[in-house]
């Protein structure tokens, strides 16, 4: 067994046939941001073209849209109206992360808790959540809580049920690892499970926060029209179109950078690691 | 090697483990262990041989107090274990390395949940590190290092906890040859000069005969212990002397022979 083997053990070492040499453009060419610049360079142009149609006259161009979307960024109602849509949004996701994790750790380092909540939760994830909307209206009001109420109900399962799955992959033999050098229960949870779990967290939070933004526009849109969801109803009303899609954009912008912005944080966390999320 | 030895008692050679009448059936019926005794000489290493599947892992992990037995009891130092205690550590097969943590921070975890001092423990653990071969790789995550690389980071945390026994589960098992070699040989040097008792698994005879001062010859699932061997080899020769020694290949052969009954 303990023959030398005149190994060509490059599996070990990491050596890999020399890679051709690729030229500059074709490089840059299949850079992310080359990519996401060009999808985004069809997307814009598709819409310009299918406004010019026109597909209908309820439907502006790309252009034009931006037009609308910079009056809007300057005369400030813009802004204003992103601030009201982004006060339910931050509170709803606020509390769903903190009551999503915690819910979901509490799952995965416990059958008893796992027993008593996961099945709600995995039920929430598959049904139409926004269904509820007008139950918690009946329950809460058209207030800022039904709101909400309504953003956490489209963020929480995913966080809960990533929190959950992420605590419960945690590698056996690290756990084992813990117990063998004498960690407490506390002391496994905090230094080993926790740690181990964050990343598939942190993609929970992402996709919560992407639910979020729907909820809160589907709150305003559906309870009472504030903020974004008003700027949408008001300019379909009096057929300012125009504005009306400029404010979808404003919103749907917004989201991506935000979650765009979360997985930087992610990345940045988790890159030293040599771990993806 | 600059590290201060502790004052060991004199009695190298008495039983520091002595396992009694285990026996382990795994819920769903798998039947590991079948009435295996067997005693840990102080200050020696000893080896767990036996086919893969035979049981070994499961025979470690009871001693270390990870899991029970369905029956039976395992004296350390004469008090009887009822789980993992300070006075035994583990090195695992898979190397059980936090990804997240850095090398200097996987090696001081066993002190930091101790909940020895930052300041302290560091100390320790760069000590350890260097003596593994690793100094200047602290920063570095387990990611960045090779599988010889991770196992040395896996026995020098079990080396900062200083326990009497390391329990040792197939270390060199994803480590190339070459690296094994000398792995192996750093090995025997380190623990010599920490006085430490080993109980060391593989199954590999050669690996069994070259590091031990005791085998423990395991049969088929449900294993039982099928020989007991001491191999008459003076350690600090040359290891390629060592590996030539009539009285080793002896031994190697006698080993096969034994396993051969078991392995149809
Ligand atoms: N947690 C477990 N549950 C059920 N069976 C197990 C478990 N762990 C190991 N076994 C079984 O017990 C036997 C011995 O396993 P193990 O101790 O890992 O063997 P070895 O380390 O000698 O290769 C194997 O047949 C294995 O499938
Ligand atoms: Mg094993």
């Amino acid at each position: 067994m303990t023959e030398v083997t005149p190994s060509l053990g490059s599996r070990k070492t990491g050596i890999r046939p020399a890679r051709l040499q690729r030229n500059r453009l074709a490089d840059l060419a299949i850079h992310p941001l080359t990519l996401r610049l060009a999808t985004a360079l069809i997307l814009f142009s598709a819409w310009e073209y299918a406004g010019r149609l026109p597909v209908s006259p309820a439907f502006p161009g790309f252009v034009e849209t931006m037009i609308a979307f910079a009056d809007m960024a300057k005369d400030g109602s813009l802004l204003s109206a992103l601030l009201i849509t982004l006060q339910p949004l931050v509170a709803g996701l606020a509390i769903s992360a903190v009551v999503g994790i915690g819910l979901g750790v509490a799952m995965g380092i416990s059958r008893f808790t796992e027993w008593l909540i996961a099945p709600p939760f995995i039920v929430m994830q598959a049904a139409p959540m926004a269904a509820l909307i007008p139950l918690l209206v009946f329950a809460y009001g058209i207030g800022l809580a039904s709101k909400i109420l309504t953003v956490c109900i489209m963020a929480m399962p995913v966080i809960v049920l990533n929190s959950y799955l992420a605590i419960r992959q945690t590698p056996a033999s690290l756990i084992e690892m813990g117990r063998s050098f004498l960690g407490s229960r506390a002391q496994i949870i905090l230094k080993i499970m926790l740690p181990s779990a964050s990343p598939v967290i942190f993609a929970g939070l992402r996709l919560g926060a992407a639910a979020g933004f729907i909820g809160a526009i589907l709150a305003e849109l559906l309870i009472t029209p504030t903020g974004i969801g008003d700027l949408i109803t008001y300019n379909q009303s009096i057929a300012e179109y125009p504005k009306m899609y400029a404010a979808i954009f404003s919103v749907i912008a917004l989201s991506v950078l935000f979650i765009e912005g979360l997985g930087k944080i992610e990345a940045a966390i988790f890159r030293r690691e040599g771990r993806k999320a | 090697m600059t590290t201060a030895r502790r004052e060991r008692p004199a009695e190298t050679g008495t039983p520091i483990i002595e396992v009694r009448a285990i026996s382990k059936i795994y819920a769903g019926g798998v039947e590991a262990l079948n009435d295996i005794s067997l005693e840990v000489p102080r200050g020696k290493l000893t080896t767990l041989l036996g086919p893969s599947g035979c049981g070994k892992t499961t025979l470690l992990k009871i001693i270390a107090g990870l899991i029970p037995a369905t029956s039976g009891e395992v004296l350390v130092s004469g008090r009887p274990v009822t789980g993992p205690g300070p006075d035994r550590a583990f090195v695992f097969q898979d190397f059980a390395l936090m990804p997240w943590a850095s090398v200097l921070r996987n090696v001081a975890f066993g002190l930091e949940l101790r909940g020895v001092s930052r300041s302290e423990r560091d100390e320790v653990a760069r000590r350890h590190i260097a003596e593994v071969g690793l100094a200047g790789f602290e920063d570095r995550h387990p990611h960045e290092l090779s599988g010889g690389m991770r196992q040395r980071v896996g026995l020098a945390r079990a080396l900062a906890v200083d326990a009497d026994v390391l329990l040792m589960d197939e270390p060199f098992s994803s480590v190339d040859e070459q690296t094994r070699r000398k792995f192996q040989e750093d090995m025997l040097g380190l623990l010599s000069a920490h006085g430490k008792t080993v109980l060391f698994v593989t199954h590999s005879i050669e690996e069994a005969v070259y590091l031990s001062d005791r085998i423990v010859l395991l049969s088929r699932r449900p294993s039982r212990v099928a020989q007991v061997i001491e191999p008459e080899i003076r350690r600090g020769d040359d290891p390629e002397a060592i590996r030539r020694h009539p009285a080793y290949l002896d031994t190697v052969e006698t080993i096969w022979q034994g396993l051969k009954r078991y392995l149809d």
